[in-house]
């Protein structure tokens, strides 16, 4: 079984973001919408804890929140994968379960 | 695939049901089956047709209720969430002596046991909410 | 009805703690109503969300309804996996005793009155978790 996550809050507002990394499975996928696109820009407290768990999960981070909110995809964390709505779809279809972190 | 949805929350408050909108959107481009999309918590409110935006913004009920005609989407209300928030058809607002209904077309209100046959029949079930 | 023949796993995770929101009420009134379905149905709390559990709650203060029994009454719909997070517990300063003591009634058994409360990691629970067929979280 390989699970997809999705997070939308900001690790700055409160737990979800945290809580989701540390009950993940080994290989099981990240996707980061709304506002929690903002835990995978680089320079922000949480930088090094996104960059030590792409060793074990897939990130992915939905890139018309990022632009919304005027972040500049230069400035996502390597190895994190940008993508769209389509993708999104994908993803869901992709693994076997989902799971929100509401 | 065939797609349960559940969304939780309510229109503009949050970005739950934009996000939702868009991937139900996305799904239907590409060809997947949307078995079902069923409100709960605050998410019944975006049932109700007497909400009225600014011009230059987004109807999402609206939107909800022409995806619904356009694609054959079945759109659900949890009654028990909805009769707390004050979202009724014909029938509810009659049985509780109420003198409106509010609940757009499209939208039917039915009861729980629809998420749970969502998530029974659907391959997957992806939630959208606070 | 053809879905009879269907059983998922589902499982409800629960992260909120109760009254400041409406979440852990409506999370629990889809978890009757599953078990209702005949599926497979597990409860996990964690994050503020073990507060739920809470013996000793009085809502009188706040004119709200406490709803805190209803969980005692989850053995009675055959809902006997109960998955608490440790770390969630030990941050917050609360141990296993804090909590309601959740039972289920074995027939094979007689009857005996089992917990339905696992104490489990967040390793544990992240492998638990990865075996759902559907998870919901409120």
């Amino acid at each position: 079984m390989n699970m997809l996550h999705t997070v939308n809050k900001s690790p700055f507002e409160n737990s979800s973001v945290t809580s989701c990394i540390s009950m993940c499975a080994k290989d099981n996928s990240i996707l980061f919408i709304e506002d929690a696109v903002i835990s995978v820009m680089k320079a922000t407290k949480f930088t090094e804890m996104i960059e030590s768990s792409l060793k074990d999960f897939n990130m992915y981070a939905l890139k018309p929140d990022l632009e919304a909110r005027g972040l500049s995809l230069d400035n996502v964390i390597e190895g994190v994968k940008i993508v769209g709505y389509e993708e999104f779809v994908d993803l869901t279809t992709e693994h076997d379960s989902v799971q929100s972190w509401l | 695939m065939k797609l349960g949805i559940l969304i939780n929350e309510g229109p503009y408050q949050h970005q739950a049901s934009d996000t939702a909108l868009q991937y139900v959107k996305a799904a239907i481009e590409k060809g997947h089956e949307i078995y079902r999309v069923f409100f709960y918590n605050d998410g019944v409110n975006n049932a109700t047709r007497l909400a009225t935006p600014p011009q230059d913004d987004r109807n999402i009920t609206k939107e909800w209720s022409a995806l619904a005609k356009n694609h054959g989407i079945d759109l659900v209300v949890c009654v028990a969430a909805a009769q707390r928030r004050g979202i009724l058809d014909k029938g509810e607002a009659e049985r509780n002596g109420k003198d409106s209904d509010n609940i757009e077309e499209g939208f039917r209100i039915s009861g729980l046991g629809q998420l749970v046959e969502a998530g029974i029949q659907s391959d997957r079930l992806i939630t959208f909410g606070d | 009805m053809s879905e009879d023949a269907i059983i998922k796993k589902f499982m409800y995770v629960n992260r909120k703690s109760p009254y400041g929101t409406i979440y852990a009420l409506e999370s629990l009134e889809v978890v009757l109503i599953t078990a209702a379905f005949d599926q497979e149905v597990s409860l996990t709390f964690t994050d503020d969300g073990v507060y739920q559990l809470m013996k000793d709650q009085k809502t009188d203060g706040i004119g709200m309804k406490n709803f805190s029994s209803t969980y005692a009454a989850l053995g009675d719909y055959e809902i006997k996996k109960i998955f608490i997070d440790k770390e969630s517990l030990e941050e917050r300063g609360l141990v296993l005793s804090d909590l309601q003591e959740l039972v289920w009634e074995d027939e094979d058994e007689d009857y005996a009155e089992k917990s339905s409360i696992n104490l489990v990691s967040r390793a544990d629970l992240s492998k638990i978790m990865n075996e759902q067929d559907i998870v919901m979280s409120f």
